[in-house]
């Protein structure tokens, strides 16, 4: 199960999403978490806690650096500061994985702080896959790519998202990173079967899984509109969905992210937990 | 076509319509929809201000800083996905709002909270032995120049700008009516705050600039002791060198 150089690469574990409240706990006893991954951005400071406590942490897990800032989708070029601190904290920490979201968050000087769709077009697929290769040269390793939430369509797109992405896999050579929940918060709201997109995506190319609670809420027709929040439990739905995907795929890193009203260690520990027990499922 | 430029207009004014092209499964314009977006941004960057100001928050109440974050994040939206530092302008735009005149010191306090956080995440530093001072022969005094951690800022203001926020993050006493100027240093991971009177804090801010400890004493008077202050910055480790030169021949 683990690579010969264990901190150099994720494991088919559970994770977490790091959070610095949790720290003791998880120097103390990690239960089934076996890696952790941090978003970028929160540890592009010079030095302090942050700093510190991952290089504690990266001593005893394997780390993966998940991005949400590069804005990849974004019609502008790559922001090459933001590329440079990227760089400078992978040079420094030597993660496990980087990866980035199918999004664009800036635009001009400003940045949204969000993750915003694309549409799925010709000219999107270039520029996408450009700043993958470019993303490729400055930091020396592949990326994972992750699907979006979405909540609305673009009348311009030409293609699904799935073939999409397949695309920009073939293209670049980077790996996907699987977002369950997104899948099942897309699906109900572009009103498709998430089994189907399941069906459709490019599974040879997964890298890693994520899981993360989603908010219910309806658009002005009364239908459901689900807020990707990761705030709260993975819904039932979302775990019989990454079930039937390891059942296709085998094991694989599979994260937990709980990054609003977050809990108490045991409570993330018990979702680990969970995914712990579907990986035992599909485990040779 | 949607373009970018379209999309970032409209999710920064909640007056303007949809972005043309943005649909729900159904083809209809994706209104509701659009509005999660719009939300997700204006939710997200008014918590990033509330957590990187909670004193400020404190002081104003929850209604008047949402109000608040309102205008300032569709004035001035993070210009870096480096969020830790979103805020930098909120002194100088909370100088200018209006509804905050009656409660001057707000900027000063947003200064200090401003610099409180970037001495969290400031370079490590390793501060000198606080005897090393002591140590040092009388006549090089004039002449010392003194090293700072990275961690260091001053905060100088006309109001109790350190007993406001010890006050309210920190549960000091009341504030006694006066100009202070607030140290925040980094002895371990957690910053601290300091009140510096006035004079302190001009002599602080020369030798942070580089004078000699010398030149630095006459900016702040001839009846400053300069002991306390020199005191405070060794136990907050916040002295990182001392360079003491012999006088020239």
């Amino acid at each position: 199960m683990f690579d010969a150089c264990p901190r150099h690469s994720l494991p088919a574990l559970p994770g977490v999403g790091y959070k610095p409240q949790h720290f003791s706990a998880i120097m103390a006893d990690a239960g089934p978490v076996g890696w952790l991954e941090i978003h970028a951005e929160n540890y592009m400071g010079a030095g302090g806690q942050p700093r510190a406590q991952l290089r504690h942490l990266s001593d005893r897990f394997p780390v993966s650096v998940h991005g949400l800032g590069l804005s990849i989708g974004g019609e502008g070029g790559l922001d090459p500061d933001h590329l440079a601190r990227l760089k400078t904290l992978c040079d420094w920490l030597q993660p496990a994985s980087f990866s980035e979201h199918l999004a664009w968050s800036s635009h001009g000087d400003a940045f949204l702080n969000d993750l915003l769709p694309l549409p799925y077009t010709a000219a999107t697929l270039d520029r996408v896959c450009a700043h993958i290769d470019q993303v490729k040269d400055v930091l020396g390793r592949q990326m994972l790519l992750e699907n979006p939430a979405s909540y609305l369509a673009f009348a311009d797109s030409e293609m699904e998202e799935t073939d999409f992405l397949s695309q920009v896999a073939r293209r670049t050579g980077c790996g996907l990173l699987l977002d369950v929940n997104n899948v099942f918060v897309s699906a109900t709201n572009l009103r498709q079967a998430p089994q189907a997109y399941i069906d459709a995506f490019p599974l040879d190319a997964v890298g890693e899984i994520h899981l993360g609670g989603h908010d219910e809420d309806s658009d002005e027709t009364g239908a459901p509109l689900m807020i990707d929040s990761h705030g709260r439990d993975v819904a039932d739905p979302v775990w019989a969905l990454l079930d039937e995907t390891l059942d296709r795929i085998g094991p694989k890193p599979v994260l937990i992210e709980w990054d609003t009203d977050v809990p108490d260690w045991p409570v993330l520990a018990d979702a680990a937990q969970r995914a712990a027990a579907a990986l035992q499922k599909v485990s040779a | 076509m949607t373009s970018q430029a379209a999309f970032r207009t409209a999710l920064l004014d909640p007056e303007a319509p949809t972005p043309a092209g943005l649909i729900t499964p159904e083809g209809a314009t994706a209104t509701r929809r659009f509005d999660v977006y719009r939300n997700n941004v204006a939710v997200s960057l008014a918590e990033a201000l509330e957590t990187a100001f909670p004193v400020l928050h404190k002081l104003v109440g929850d209604a008047f800083f949402r109000a608040m974050a309102g205008v300032y994040l569709r004035r001035h939206p993070p210009r870096s996905p480096l969020m830790m530092g979103y805020g930098a302008e909120l002194p100088d735009f909370l100088q200018g709002f209006a509804p905050a005149q009656s409660l001057p010191y707000l900027p000063d306090v947003a200064r200090l909270e401003l610099a409180l956080g970037q001495a969290y995440r400031a370079a490590d530093a390793a501060p000198v032995d606080p005897a090393a001072l002591a140590a040092l022969p009388e006549h090089t005094l004039p002449r010392l120049r003194i090293g700072f951690a990275p961690a260091l800022r001053l905060v100088a203001s006309n109001h109790p700008v350190h007993g406001i926020w010890a006050a309210n993050a920190a549960g000091g006493g009341k504030p006694v009516p006066r100009a202070e100027t607030a140290l925040v240093t980094r002895p371990g991971f957690d910053p601290m705050v300091d009140a510096l009177t006035p004079d302190q804090g001009r002599i602080l801010a020369a030798l942070v600039d580089g004078a000699p400890l010398g030149d630095a004493l006459h900016t702040g008077g001839p009846a400053v002791d300069v002991g306390p202050l020199l005191a405070v910055l060794l136990q907050r480790g916040a002295i990182t060198s001392l360079t003491a030169e012999e006088p020239g021949p």
